[in-house]
């Protein structure tokens, strides 16, 4: 059988490369997890990733995960949108404080969302008044995980809208589109995959969050516990296979999630050539 | 104030491994747990002074904090410290277990167990005391909001729930009392922050709770950084929190820095180290040093671990550990 040859010289040696640095850094580690899981009989296992209190974590972690990516996905397309299609005094500095969260280590943005959200903070004793609480409740995980998340859906959707001529809008128009009908039709099917992408990188992200999540949390079992300080308890007591145990159901979890967005991605990329 | 804020942030959340060059027999590494930094940059300016006229070496002493369980792993996992200083003796049997780094009967080597100071769980509640908090029953009263760090992440913690326990236990309760009431102390915590530093930040900074249980000596440090907002409530029962120290035979071999690291470790017992541990509001062993700072220490119906819980070991299986006592309170 003839090889097919590639156009592009050195596809073997780059893509064994590429599986070499993947597993060095993402699969080996990943494994251990695996191998030290293995320490446990699958009756020991079920038993600690099945426990209520580990159950009640997951559905905090995944849930304000969820919530934050998607809070992420409307405003930093709009974010993204005002900073591809206006110019106005002060953008540059706009456009870096996107990144900001990217670059503050998490446990000072954890303290300083407590410190403002508290009830004792700037905004926390504002909210006081109407009765919300934020800082050591599940809301205040939504904010931390919204906070860290922001650049990721920003980054992602920025430069497809800047490829994104505004002719097109101005053909829609012409055309007779009204503006929801440009937005809808002509914009948003060029920015979904992109959207899609931010939107995953949001909540992989958020899922896996600790630092800033810990102080703002109040930790409190059934109600504020997220899952990765449910790791880190296990580890303080010295019990590294349950710890990993529950490591390895995040990160399968996280996987099909991951997994099926990016399939959604697929899928719409796939209907959108279909239908030109 | 923001900026202040943020430092404080820094400083509570950075586990410093403050240059960490290269170990010789002229250097120490001492891997504490969180709250001790304040005594150790007093306590090893006085060591590196007395070793040199001792010796006429000059030595480096390089420290790293954090919670005490995340510290102890780091050294059973390689972090090559050559002494370590806890705040429960757990923490420190784990190099034994996990790594070998030390022989089991490690308290034998030294004085009183090889603890040079202790501490208790007293209270600290807002100026003037508003809610007339006094001992611990009038934690479990409605609507009284108590800051605790997480027993499950912090020796701080476990001494304040097993202070609670002992409290029942010690006025006559038996052990369903002792559940019932910690169950009921434990719903009256808003927050359970993973360290005793987290704690103290909760209660002081945020304004959370209406009483904070920490040691002695951090409510004393609380006091002395951030003024006379609040004061401090000494039950009339409390726990023994004593604070071991071992010399790690493995590293200090390796380093070939053994008859400093077990000066160093000694010098907690001498009357200079006590003495700065009496004036970081640490208490004291020693009789003379004792003595002399009788008006700050002030006497306490302590009891020990042992007495109450048998051991250390006993204590962490049915309080602590997955399903234990603790967890139970949370479990519907």
């Amino acid at each position: 059988m003839a090889k097919q040859k590639n156009v592009l010289p050195g596809f073997s040696l780059s893509l064994g490369y590429t599986i070499f640095y993947l597993s060095l850094i993402v699969l080996i580690p990943l494994s251990a997890a695996f191998i030290k899981t293995t320490e446990l009989s699958f009756d020991e296992f079920w038993a600690v990733v099945s426990a209520p209190r580990v159950v009640a974590s997951y559905k905090l972690t995944f849930g304000a995960s969820f919530i934050g990516a998607l809070i992420n996905a409307v405003f930093g397309l709009l974010t993204a949108w005002v900073l591809v299609r206006y110019t106005f005094p002060g953008k540059k500095i706009i456009d870096a404080l996107v990144d900001l969260p990217f670059a503050l280590p998490t446990a000072v943005a954890g303290i300083a969302l407590t410190a403002v959200y508290s009830t004792n903070g700037w905004i926390g004793h504002w909210l006081e008044q109407f009765g919300v609480k934020v800082a050591f409740t599940p809301l205040g995980v939504i904010i931390a995980l919204t906070f860290i998340g922001l650049p990721f859906v920003v980054r992602t959707v920025q430069p497809v809208l800047q490829d994104l001529e505004a002719e097109t809008e101005e053909a829609a128009a012409s055309l007779g589109a009204n503006r929801w009908q440009t937005f809808s039709k002509v914009i948003m099917p060029t920015l979904w995959p992109a959207l899609l992408t931010g939107f995953a990188l949001a909540f992989a992200r958020a899922i896996g969050e600790y630092g800033s999540v810990i102080f703002i949390a109040g930790n409190v079992p059934f109600v504020s516990e997220i899952t990765p300080l449910i790791i880190i308890t296990k580890l303080e007591q010295y019990e590294y296979a349950e710890a990993t145990a529950v490591a390895v159901v995040m990160l399968i979890i996280s996987f099909i999630l991951l997994f099926s967005i990016n399939g959604l991605q697929w899928w719409s990329n796939r209907s959108k050539t279909i239908s030109h | 104030m923001f900026v202040k804020l943020l430092l404080i942030s820094l400083f509570i959340s950075s586990t410093t491994f403050s240059s960490l060059s290269v170990a010789d027999e002229n250097s120490l590494l001492n891997v504490s747990y969180d709250v001790t930094r304040e005594f150790y940059k007093d306590f090893n300016v006085a060591f590196v002074k007395y070793w040199k006229d001792k010796t006429g070496a000059t030595i480096t002493i390089n420290q790293s904090h954090g919670g005490s369980s995340k510290q102890a792993r780091a050294v059973s996992d390689g972090l090559e410290a050559d002494i370590i200083t806890m705040n429960q003796s757990p923490d420190i049997d784990i190099l034994y277990k996990r790594a070998k780094l030390i022989p089991k009967d490690w308290q034998k080597r030294l004085p009183h167990a090889s603890s040079p100071t202790s501490s208790t769980t007293v209270f600290l509640v807002r100026k003037g005391n508003p809610k007339q908090i006094k001992d611990w029953d009038d934690l479990i009263k409605p609507g009284i909001a108590v800051v605790i760090p997480n027993p499950k992440t912090s020796g701080n913690g476990k001494y304040s729930y097993l202070a609670a326990w002992g409290y029942v236990i010690k006025t006559g309760g038996d052990e369903a009392k002792a559940k019932a009431f910690v169950g009921k102390l434990f719903k009256n915590v808003p927050v359970l922050d993973t360290g005793g530093r987290g704690a103290t930040t909760t209660f002081a900074q945020r304004g959370i709770g209406d009483v904070l249980l920490t040691f002695e000596n951090e409510v004393n440090l609380i006091k002395k950084e951030l003024g006379d907002q609040y004061d401090v409530v000494y039950p009339s029962v409390s726990i023994l929190a004593e604070n071991p120290i071992a010399v790690v035979d493995k590293y200090v071999d390796k380093h070939k820095n053994r008859a400093l690291a077990q000066a160093y470790a000694e010098f907690h017992f001498s009357e200079a180290g006590q003495e700065i541990a009496a004036q970081h509001d640490i208490r004291p062993r020693l009789q003379s040093v004792i003595e002399k700072y009788k008006s700050k220490f002030k006497s306490l119906d302590l009891f020990s671990v042992d007495e109450v819980f048998g051991n250390w070991e006993k204590a962490q299986k049915t309080h602590f550990a997955d399903g234990g006592n603790f967890d139970q309170i949370y479990s519907k």
